[in-house]
């Protein structure tokens, strides 16, 4: 009783349940530990909401900016394909 | 002799070092920035994933793509940044700061959120998620958190790699990784609220 009374007031321990359910699955007792420290605590499900949000940003900025397609300058390119070009040489 | 090595690749896709500059660099390089945003880094990587991948053309079995096979090497010399990043000395006091900044965070004898840090809400969810103003404050806070939680929380997120291959790759134990993903958590929320609000 004295742990779920641990959980139930702890927002530390709540944050890390809710970085953890987010990778893997809870185990039965954090995960009611956890519901229940949300049902009474409205700022760790901001916090929540805020944590998911970002993961869902940082897969969101990966993917953003592949698109963009960044080019490297053609002088740095030139300078590599005469390197690929030297090495290739080097074992005919 | 070029030609003798491409006869040697079992796959249907031969291998031809030639057009890789053409094909793949901008990819590759694309591929770096973004997960070390580091510009002059970034372009010594992709150099380096050529050179690596020339000495290794003979023993490519063409089971994967040519596109495939090089981005495998290049993120192998990305977690070897990270490594080397996250296991110096510089890192430490990055932490013990990092560290210091949560400790206000919460009430150390009851584990209550401070009032200050209280997670406040910062706007719809939706109009955060395309706001580029809000991506850019997201990307400079990743770059100031200290270079192990970083690596943990990019290989993680980025790369969705299994846990128990970046506890292995960075040398540090499955709880360990969860205090780290704990506390960059807290520190990216922390710092986004701050400089959006």
């Amino acid at each position: 009783m004295n742990s779920l009374k641990g959980i139930i007031y702890n927002c530390r321990q709540a944050t890390f349940l809710i970085e953890k359910k987010q990778v893997r699955k809870l185990t039965f007792r954090e995960s009611v530990e956890l519901r229940i420290h949300l049902t009474g605590c409205s700022v760790c499900r901001v916090f929540q909401k805020q944590s998911v949000m970002i993961n869902r940003m940082v897969k969101n900025l990966i993917h953003d900016s592949q698109k963009k397609d960044r080019k490297l300058d053609d002088a740095f390119k030139r300078d590599l394909q005469d390197k690929i070009e030297g090495e290739l040489n080097k074992n005919r | 002799m070029l030609i003798d090595k491409n006869k040697s690749v079992t796959g249907s896709e031969p291998v031809d070092p030639l057009q890789w500059v053409k094909r793949y660099a901008d990819y590759l390089y694309t591929y770096a920035v973004t997960r070390i945003n580091d510009e002059e880094q970034a372009r010594d990587l992709v150099q380096e994933t050529f050179l690596a991948a020339l000495e290794k053309v003979k023993t490519f079995e063409g089971r994967s793509s040519e596109g495939t096979w090089l981005t495998a090497i290049l993120k192998n010399k990305i977690i070897d940044v990270y490594r080397k990043k996250s296991s110096g000395l510089s890192n430490k006091s990055g932490v013990s700061e990092a560290e210091q900044d949560q400790k206000n965070f919460f009430d150390p004898d009851d584990g209550h959120w401070n009032e200050d840090f209280r997670p406040k809400e910062l706007g719809a969810e939706e109009d955060l998620l395309v706001n580029a103003e809000f991506s850019m404050i997201l990307q400079k806070c990743m770059d100031k958190l200290p270079a192990l939680w970083s690596a943990v929380f990019t290989l993680k997120h980025m790369d969705e790699e299994v846990t128990e291959n970046i506890c292995e790759t960075l040398k540090i134990t499955p709880s360990n990784f969860w205090v780290i993903m704990h506390r960059a958590k807290l520190n990216l929320r922390a710092c986004l609220q701050k400089n959006w609000i």
